[in-house]
């Protein structure tokens, strides 16, 4: 009875693509052409650029300038501080087959995720049932279909001029909770799909421009951060209407043909412009590098299958080709797991166009032209494309900002030997900590909260200046910590502190840009409860050229202290920084029931009452160059600002100094002496590397290491041969050495691709 | 398009230039003649003959001998190995593999766990300038992190002679 009745649809409702074409057929059209002559929708030329550049340029900037201008204007309907302060939304404009055109600022990732929704709809006929119609709405932030994670929600419009589709645009806002199993937009606590909040797939909800009322109802009832999630919604639906008047306001003025046009050459465009840049910027070759991040489950109040402490393995091979295509390959990546930190092959290659709009094409032509000239390995079965619907992705970024960073370096390798130094970065920060609940608010309300003060990390050092403290995370360039004023207006929080963490950022002849920590005091919540999350067990990238890393993180939370009572006495309390982990005064300035002062840098919610404390420490970038080679002043600088702790003045930069009233001087003379007695120690301590290797091969063969360390390397090896021979090779293990799953007795539930059960 | 000298390139890789400059050398289109400039300016700072083929790494050269290999070499005149093979194996390692190593380097909690993750230190034989650091769980190979296509790039990309031996 269905099949007739769709058989009815189908006969009955006209195309509305392009010529009387389905969107189907016109995304095959358009895949097929773009293949077969290696350029986007087969233009050899651009005859609209070629014959009135101008024009083609003020079509270009008319629409950039619109979109951007909607993305500002919508801001302000937002109460939302993520959305309103930080600037975590987007708008992009699309072909009718969801091949981005132009974007605004803000998240940029999306217009990859946006496009993934849209051919989404496309690929599931869409166009015949639900039906796809002028003024309709739709929204997504199904994680499988190629979001980055569920509080990435995603209102999308078609653009109709007469009968047909001219194309679509989508918006999209960070919200503050998702009605997940724990409260706030990057929960932690799921563990799987069904834990990871509420769900939208690709779903009509709006016709003649009104949302509709069982959607309204379904979805406030859904989240818990209603007057958020209702004001984010508005900030869309704005945003896109705007944008929509737009593209009509074009059309009318330059006619629909040559809108048609140029939708098709400004890709084309965006295509030749990346090739242009890679061989502007880049050596062809090859580039590997590899980052790991920590998941510290085994103690965690989770199910059992999902107890266990693991590494999220994320090795890339950039190679640049002779005729400048660029390729990434995530060959190696191990298994997808029962964390909320997997993703989808979406979500890195769109984050990859985040990163590359900040280093190799940092222009306002993001579209999906590069898309068109680059090429993405992404295993399945891997963390980066899970093979199981039921995998969790609400903290997607935990992992997929480690497996960004080593690609700033391969990166860096190109700019450095071209002499673009000024383009040089050792990396990212890992962009956490995340510190994120939720309960009844001071205001009574159910409400949650996950600050974005994560915005400002610190910057990767580059080749000829330090990387910038507090100022930046990958995924959002306009990076802004938010005041402290309006954190303390939304959540329970009252600030005891907000300082830069001495030596967070990695040591280096260039240093990593600093990160920084707020300490929180509980106050005013009914009923509360926090949890963090960031990397703890694990630096999760390297250095650049000798530099070092950024400094792993550390939880730090106290339960039930005195702290009421030491105020109404005026005794000391926990204030500023934890400057020194070493000799910490925090801890001696309140008693507490319960002190967390670890490595566990993720954790599950617990009870958060008035005068419990929570540390948020925003991590720093990696750093460049060996740190005995920076200029003395330089440190004498950092040292005297508090940017690092005075035993690493003297012991990693090798820098002596004298020091009066609290004010030190370096001592020129002694530093060279330092350094020199340094580099003397440095050749005796170390070892040729290939002695060493036989050492550590002796290791290897005897299986000892931790049980992470062993689950990490097995998983990779069940997913991919080539990694497996590449280690093997590297460490002329014998042929019948390996390291299986199921030696380990861990959880194996979801394992399903095993290249040795095959 | 933007064109510098021999002294701003010198300055820039001595870190002398001011944020400002630096800044409109990020926003301007990229001087062509960059490649050629900076090398010339790296190979009148070596104190050996060699000619540079390219820039590796800091301190860190792939070079042109006269038997034709092209080998990694650091300022100091340490030779390393040919440039498809990893330099790293012809180095000096130290692996901070105990909380009491990395606590040379990282306050208390600010490193990583040894039971997660090592860092292992690179060193050049020659002058015991850190080269490289890596942050990588035991057992981790030693990646060949850079294998650049050095024909390619002089005879199709930039488009310059290959420098010769005198």
């Amino acid at each position: 009875m269905s099949k007739v009745l769709n058989d009815g649809l189908q006969q009955t409702k006209k195309p509305i693509g392009w010529n009387g074409k389905t969107l189907k057929q016109m995304r095959r059209e358009i895949d097929e052409i773009s293949k077969e002559t290696g350029y986007y929708a087969g233009l050899t030329e651009l005859s609209l650029k070629e014959s009135d550049p101008i024009r083609f340029e003020k079509i270009y900037s008319k629409l950039r300038g619109g979109i951007v201008h909607a993305r500002e204007t919508a801001k302000k309907v937002a109460a939302s501080p993520i959305v309103e302060q930080e600037g975590e939304l987007c708008f992009s404009l699309y072909t009718p087959e969801a091949d981005s055109i132009v974007t605004s600022t803000g998240i940029i990732i999306h217009v990859g995720t946006m496009g993934a929704a849209i051919k989404f709809m496309i690929e599931n006929d869409y166009e015949d049932n639900p039906g796809i119609a002028d003024k309709d709405i739709f929204c997504n932030n199904d994680n499988h279909v190629g979001n980055v994670h569920t509080c990435d929600v995603h209102t999308l419009v078609p653009i109709f001029w007469e009968d047909e589709v001219i194309g679509w645009v989508g918006g999209v806002t960070h919200v503050i909770d998702t009605g997940a199993s724990a409260p706030g937009s990057m929960p932690m606590g799921p563990v799987q799909r069904y834990d990871d909040g509420y769900q939208v797939t690709c779903r009509k909800i709006g016709q003649n421009d009104v949302l509709s009322k069982d959607w309204l109802l379904e979805s406030t009832r859904s989240v818990r951060a209603v007057k958020y999630w209702t004001l984010d919604e508005k900030t869309r639906v704005a945003g896109c209407h705007m944008v929509r008047d737009l593209v009509l306001d074009v059309i009318k003025e330059e006619g629909v043909d040559t809108y048609k046009q140029f939708i098709r050459e400004i890709i084309e465009d965006g295509r030749r412009g990346f090739v242009n840049q890679v061989k502007t910027m880049l050596i062809p070759g090859k580039y590997r590098q590899a980052s790991f991040v920590d998941v510290p489950f085994k103690d965690l109040d989770l199910p059992s299958f999902a107890r266990i402490n693991t590494i999220m393995h994320s090795p890339s091979e950039i190679t640049v080709h002779e005729d400048a295509k660029l390729e990434i390959d995530f060959e190696g990546t191990n298994r997808w797991g029962w964390h909320p930190f997997n993703a989808t092959p979406v979500s890195i290659t769109s984050g990859i166009w985040v990163m590359l709009s900040q280093t190799l094409v940092p222009n306002d032509r993001i579209n999906d032209g590069a898309y068109y000239a680059s090429k993405f390995g992404v295993p399945y079965g891997s963390w980066l494309n899970p093979d199981d619907i039921r995998s969790a992705h609400s903290n997607t970024w935990h992992a997929l900002v480690s497996a960004w960073s080593p690609l700033w370096r391969g990166l860096s390798r190109s700019y450095y030997g071209r002499g673009y130094l000024e383009e040089v970065n050792a990396g990212n920060a890992h962009t956490t900590n995340w510190l994120m609940g939720g309960g009844i608010d001071q205001y009574g309300q159910l409400s949650a909260l996950n600050s974005f003060e994560t915005a400002a990390c610190g910057v990767g050092a580059g080749a000829v200046k330090d990387g910038i403290s507090h100022s930046a995370a990958l995924w959002n360039p306009e990076g802004d910590m938010g005041d402290m004023e309006i954190w303390e207006l939304l959540e329970p929080l009252l600030y005891l502190g907000r300082e830069i963490l001495p030596g967070s950022g990695g040591a280096g002849k260039y240093r990593g840009g600093n990160g920084w920590q707020s300490l929180r005091l509980g106050w005013g919540a009914k009923e509360w409860s926090m949890f963090v999350a960031g990397a703890g067990a694990m630096a999760t990238d390297c250095g650049l050229m000798g530099g070092y890393p950024a400094s792993s993180g550390y939880r730090f939370i106290a339960h039930n202290t005195d702290i009421k009572e030491r105020i109404a006495k005026q005794l000391p309390i926990p204030l500023g920084g934890d400057f020194d982990p070493d000799n910490p005064i925090w801890d001696t300035s309140m008693n507490a029931e319960t002190i967390h002062r670890d490595r566990q840098a993720v954790s599950t919610q617990e009870e958060f009452k008035d005068y419990d404390v929570i540390m948020n420490y925003l991590r720093g970038g990696p750093g460049f160059g060996d740190p005995l080679e920076r200029n003395p002043k330089f440190v004498e600088q950092d040292l005297n600002e508090r940017l690092i702790l005075l035993r690493y003045a003297e012991k990693v930069y090798g820098c002596a100094f004298t020091e009066e009233n609290g004010v030190y001087t370096v001592d020129i003379r002694a530093t060279k002496e330092r350094r020199k007695q340094i580099r003397k120690e440095r050749l005796e301590r170390s070892d040729p590397t290939k002695e060493w290797m036989e050492s550590e091969k002796v290791t290897i063969m005897n299986k000892e290491a931790s049980l992470q360390v062993k689950h990490m390397y097995a998983e990779s090896f069940a997913l991919s041969e080539k990694f497996t021979n590449d280690f093997k090779d590297f460490w002329n293990m014998p042929k019948d050495w390996m390291v299986y799953e199921d030696e380990l007795n861990v959880p194996m539930l979801g394992s399903h691709i095993n290249r040795f059960k095959q | 398009m933007a064109k510098y000298d021999k002294k701003v390139i010198g300055e820039l890789i001595d870190g002398r230039l001011e944020f400002y400059q630096l800044k409109e050398m990020m926003s301007s289109h990229k001087d062509p003649e960059r490649f050629q400039l900076y090398r010339e300016v790296l190979q009148e700072r070596v104190p050996w003959d060699d000619p540079i083929l390219l820039s590796y790494g800091l301190h860190l050269y792939i070079v042109q001998k006269k038997n034709g290999d092209r080998i990694v070499k650091c300022d100091c005149g340490h030779e390393f190995c040919d440039y498809k093979k990893n330099w790293k194996l012809h180095a000096r390692i130290f692996v901070r593999d105990t909380e009491e190593k990395m606590n040379e380097i990282y306050p208390k909690l600010m490193s990583p766990d040894p039971e997660w993750q090592v860092i292992r230190e690179y060193y050049c034989p020659g002058c015991a300038t850190q080269l490289d650091v890596e942050a990588v769980p035991p057992w981790y190979p030693i990646l060949l992190d850079f294998e650049p296509d050095i024909d390619t790039f002089y005879n199709e990309w930039v488009k310059l002679p290959l420098p010769n031996v005198k």
